[in-house]
């Protein structure tokens, strides 16, 4: 009755390595890209109102506001503003941000339905597994950025051409770091109804409390404690890295804060998700254990 | 000798106070069809997710064909096809899609991955069903794409968690059919978990597990004749020192 492995050698040439190789890893970061492409291509209303929201923002609240909120010359612009330019790169980086929870909310749903243990138990090292995921979830937060900078420009609201090009290493940056902070924080979360929560408290505080609508010379002079919880708002340096960007510079103090949380998050995250340590573990919840 | 497919190894796990796993031991030799039976809440899920690396082995040790799920998890993973108990596809993408997906999940490129998605899918007669997205196939179809999919990188142990949950009883026969057969066709060995007594063979191997403890572990016959039982059903009870059960048994 019993026979060998030995007996099958078409399984071994499948699988035919202990490691796997660097060509394998490429094919996994691809798949899971693929499948997050896909996913969201299918949900064309999750599209939709990815270009929706900042769109508002930038056609009625900018507009709005445009005689209300006069922009000085500050770095990196050289020259007076219209308000509805100097919300652009907040805006950009609230799509990364929303996108970025979007990707969380999801987890908890493919958790929840069971998809996630698919990716779970992959053979590929976990870390792995979730820095592709984030990988993926960057790369359709930039679909969603060029689209918005697309509609943006032919209302003539954007940077320079070169702009477009040079602001992508910081869209990266940024589109993994709140990834990964969307990954942490659905590593926490239990249910998916807990998920509105995220809203208020992740989503608006962090928007709202950075340099996205307004500049921080500004809230200082209307409140010392808001400027400081501002300047401490990973968010604003997410903002102030691409705004320089989009202008040909690099804000160094954003680069290194935005560095750095990116891989705080990561690593919290990988924590959180290893079997070993995890939160989700202890909680007894990728099982569905009995 | 040959080396088990799974050998699980004293092994305990805990939630908090309470134990769901209570020194668990047994062996799945090469090309068997080895039946986890046991009660909802025996343990027999939070085995799979140790047995997965969904969750850290607390205490003891599981190896799949020699490798240590903890310390060897990606050697031990890429041997191991797993069918979880509530469905795990991906209802927005087609059979295909999802079948590529875990073939890039195992590292198989994609004309490798195409071929061999193509071959399963004729096996298991899906092959007209490959476009077909998810969300619109009956829970039939839908395990025996789970089944494809779990197969489609060639594992040596295929490990299926209460795989006839919620399916009639013509899907369940087919379904119970096709994975014996693919012991004798391609040598694979399977821990099938159920809570289904019926769905134990008279030449199984039989591992029941009743609140975190494992009271067989045996070749059905061994199990019957150890227990003085004549049925599946009667042997269970026994084990389990359930009278409801005893008195349907008689």
């Amino acid at each position: 009755m019993n026979s060998t492995i030995g007996d099958r050698p078409r399984a071994i040439s499948v699988l035919s390595r202990n490691g796997f190789s660097l060509g394998q890893f490429a094919t996994c970061l691809k798949g899971i890209i693929w499948r997050e492409s896909l996913r969201f291509l299918h949900q064309r209303e999750r599209f939709i109102s990815a270009l929706v929201r900042p769109l508002v923002w930038l056609f009625i609240f900018a507009a709005g506001f445009r005689q209300v909120l006069g922009m000085s010359i500050i770095p990196p612009y050289q020259t007076y503003i219209l308000y509805a330019e100097y919300i652009t790169p907040g805006l950009i980086a609230m799509i990364q941000l929303f996108n970025g929870m979007q990707s969380s909310l999801s987890m908890v749903y493919d958790r929840e339905m069971g998809n996630m243990r698919t990716l779970l138990v992959s053979p590929f090292p976990r870390w792995y597994l979730l820095c592709s995921k984030l990988i993926a979830g960057t790369a359709v937060s930039l679909l969603q950025v060029y689209a918005f900078l697309l509609i943006a420009r032919f209302w003539e609201i954007g940077p320079p051409l070169a702009g477009y090009l040079l602001v992508l290493p910081a869209l990266v940056l940024c589109g993994l770091m709140l990834g990964a902070l969307g990954m942490l924080i659905s590593s926490a979360i239990k249910q998916l109804e807990n998920f509105a929560g995220v809203m208020n408290f992740v989503i608006f505080p962090m928007f709202f409390a950075s340099s996205a609508l307004y500049p921080l010379w500004q809230v200082r002079e209307s409140s010392p404690l808001l400027y400081y919880i501002c300047e401490f708002n990973p968010f604003t340096h997410a903002v102030e890295l691409i705004r320089f960007a989009l202008y040909a510079q690099v804000n160094w103090l954003s680069l290194a804060v935005v560095g750095g949380c990116t891989v705080l998050f990561i690593l919290g995250a990988i924590l959180a998700y290893d079997p070993s340590r995890g939160l989700i573990t202890r909680r007894g919840e990728t099982a569905g254990a009995s | 000798m040959t080396t088990p497919m799974l050998s699980v190894e004293a092994v305990s796990h805990a939630y908090g106070e309470r134990r769901a796993l209570d020194n668990v031991t047994f062996a799945v030799e090469p090309a068997t069809f080895a039946v986890l039976l046991g009660l909802n809440g025996a343990g027999k899920s939070t085995l799979f997710a140790l047995i997965t690396r969904l969750y850290a082995t607390q205490h003891g040790r599981i190896r799949i064909f020699g490798h240590d799920v903890e310390r060897a998890s990606g050697e031990a993973l890429r041997i191991l096809g797993v069918v979880f108990q509530s469905r795990t596809l991906d209802l927005d993408l087609s059979v295909m899609q999802n079948l590529m997906y875990h073939a890039a999940l195992h590292g198989v490129r994609n004309r490798e991955a195409q071929r061999l998605a193509h071959e399963v899918l004729v096996r298991m007669a899906l092959k007209d069903r490959a476009h077909d997205k998810v969300r619109n196939l009956s829970g039939g179809l839908m395990r025996r794409i789970e089944i494809a999919r779990a197969l489609l990188h060639r594992p040596r142990l295929l490990v299926l968690d209460e795989p006839t949950v919620g399916l009639d009883v013509n899907s369940r026969a087919d379904i119970l059919t096709y994975v014996r057969r693919l012991i004798a066709e391609d040598g694979v060995s399977v821990l099938w978990a159920t809570h289904l007594i019926d769905e134990v063979g008279e030449n199984d191997h039989l591992i029941v597990l009743h609140q975190g403890h494992v009271l067989a572990d045996s070749p059905l016959p061994r199990v019957l004749a150890d227990c003085g039982a004549t049925s599946v059903l009667d042997a269970f009870a026994r084990l389990t020192r359930s009278e409801h059960l005893m008195s349907k048994a008689e």
